[in-house]
């Protein structure tokens, strides 16, 4: 079973062409706000219309421009969980779930698969309640219900966590990702969130401006982004443009200091992540001034900035445990960085 | 004291709410959805009765359905029917005056309807008639109902257009408005004072209805 999307939609000066293949797994489309991955549900959902371009699921043409296909959203089956939840405000928990219940079913029918449906996701208690006296937790659990029982082909989840604190945040990551797990059909999650990201996702699509960037499995994506904007949103907060000398030894601009590292064709890019950045000599020793310090609940965030590097240079981000650096604690400092944790970067 | 004009009022009032009602909302809902330019054009038509004097209202009626006009005519001749000069024709004046009112509340209801619930009700597979009666109009019931309400009020106070083309006559087209200003002008200034009494205390009930019909509403 999968999903195939190639569409291209404009849309108030911006422009949308995503193509990407889904399997039997969760895919996540992982971008800044504003990229274009809403855009891309809807069109899938059949809300929104693309210009071009076709959509396949299970074999099925919900969308082909030129054969001039476009099911209604009624016609496609799909599960689109929006990231305000969308739950109707003026019916009660049970009516709410009754709404994704097939019409044609007798009614007996209908009513025993909504209370199967409640029991199984722990709603029986709050059958009665109207959206507006449910906790954010309780409303996503409604909204999931509420698209699980309609049987969809395919799920997709807008943001699902955005609007909930983040202790709750976590345990409803844990019951999504079991209900997941149970329907086992593809499944597309937007999100801005690694973490998320990375604990849901199987295979990941990096979304900038509109297009696919980086399409890979969830690993691949984390360790070696291929694009600054990639690696950005990997969550990587020290990344240098790079000037390439020879096949071994590059300069990195932002930082001002010289790297030694098998460089691969194009690259023009460098990233580090903060916790990859080593104590002590070794391959790219640093010798560095400490800029500044941040305390964070398990650890601490020192700026560096190397000491032979010129004006201006911009300080790179090095994550301690807590009790290293309070052992440590100095204005000097001499690290290294190991040239396999240091991630190639093109565009 | 004649009560006529008090149940003639009620009746126009009741009637004109009734057909506006309907005829409003499917104006509001299908302009909420139309293009910019078509909107903008079609808003501004819709809108003029409510800024128009209710007399140049009343004046445009009468040469329309007055009986040496076209449509009057056509009544008149077909169906020995006037148009003009009975208690229903007030219904015509009050209808073009309050429309307005409904058009412009509903549509600012429909316009601020979270779009998503309806694309939400879409992908899990109800029909658009569902979605409109059970997840479209109650989430706008409140806007619609204040709409409803204002329109009433404003119909029952109607004066200029109605007294063009119903005219006054007691007992027959008198409606409370007409009623206040002939009592004036003949000087019975008692009975003029008591049918005010009876407006007031009318529009007093009609805004304290609106205004807790809001009050219940947010409470949801």
């Amino acid at each position: 079973m999968s999903l195939l999307v190639d569409i291209e939609k404009s849309f108030r000066g911006f422009s949308l062409q995503m193509a990407f293949e889904a399997q039997d797994e969760t895919l996540a489309l992982l971008g800044a706000s504003g990229c274009g991955k809403s855009m891309t549900l809807c069109c899938i959902a059949g809300i929104e219309k693309p210009d071009r371009g076709r959509i396949v699921l299970n074999g099925n043409v919900l969308f082909d421009a030129k054969d001039h296909i476009n099911l209604t959203p009624q016609q496609r089956k799909v599960g689109l969980m929006f990231q305000n939840y969308a739950l109707f405000p003026r019916m009660t928990v049970f009516e709410n779930i009754r709404c994704g219940v097939q019409r044609n079913l007798p009614r007996p029918q209908q009513l025993r698969a909504v209370e199967q449906c409640l029991a199984a996701y722990g709603l029986t208690e709050l059958a009665g309640r109207l959206p507006s006296q449910l906790s954010g937790g309780q409303q996503q659990r409604v909204a999931l219900a509420r698209i699980m029982i309609s049987e969809p082909q395919l799920l997709m989840l807008d943001e699902p966590f955005s609007a909930l604190d983040s202790h709750l945040r976590f345990r409803m990551e844990q019951e999504t990702a079991d209900t997941i797990r149970r329907y086992g059909k593809t499944v597309l999650l937007v999100t801005h969130d690694r973490d998320e990201v990375y604990r849901m996702a199987d295979r990941v699509a990096i979304v900038e401006n509109g297009h696919v960037l980086q399409l890979d499995s969830r690993s691949r994506v984390f360790s070696s982004p291929s694009t600054r904007a990639a690696c950005a949103l990997t969550g990587c907060k020290n990344i240098s443009s790079l000037k390439v000398l020879d096949a071994t030894h590059a300069l990195a601009l932002d930082w001002g200091i010289p790297l030694t590292l098998p460089l691969q064709k194009g690259t023009d890019g460098v990233g580090i992540r903060m916790h990859s950045i080593r104590w002590g000599e070794g391959e790219n020793t640093l010798r560095c001034h400490v800029a500044q310090v941040t305390e964070n609940p398990f650890s601490y965030t020192v700026m560096l900035r190397a000491a032979d590097a010129p004006q201006g240079a911009a300080p790179i981000g090095w994550e301690v445990d807590k009790p290293f650096w309070e052992s440590v604690r100095s204005q000097e400092v001499t690290v290294h960085l190991p040239s396999e944790t240091l991630m190639q970067l093109k565009g | 004291m004649d009560l006529y004009p008090l149940w003639n009022s009620l009746r126009i009032a009741g009637i004109s709410t009734a057909i506006i009602f309907f005829a409003g909302i499917a104006f509001a809902y299908y302009i909420a959805k139309a293009p910019r330019a078509v909107k903008g054009v079609l808003d501004v038509i819709l809108t003029l009765p409510l800024v128009l004097p209710p007399t140049v209202v009343g004046y445009l009626l009468l040469r329309i359905l007055g009986p040496r006009r076209p449509v009057g005519l056509f009544f008149l001749e077909h169906f020995g029917l006037r148009l003009t000069m009975n208690w229903w024709s007030a219904i015509f004046a009050t209808s073009v005056v309050i429309f307005p009112l409904m058009y412009r509340t509903c549509r600012g209801a429909f316009e601020s309807f979270d779009e998503n619930l309806a694309a939400a009700g879409k992908t899990l597979g109800l029909s658009n008639t569902f979605i409109f009666w059970r997840i479209r109009m109650p989430g706008c019931r409140p806007g619609i109902l204040a709409g409803t309400v204002l329109a009433f009020a404003r119909a029952l106070g109607e004066y200029g257009a109605t007294s063009m083309i119903s005219g006054y006559t007691p007992g027959r087209t008198a409606t409370i408005s007409t009623t206040v200003y002939q009592l004036w002008r003949i000087n019975d200034d008692a009975l003029a004072f008591r049918w005010v009494l009876v407006n007031i205390a009318i529009s007093f009930v009609v805004l304290l209805s609106v205004n807790l019909i809001e009050k219940r509403e947010r409470r949801r």
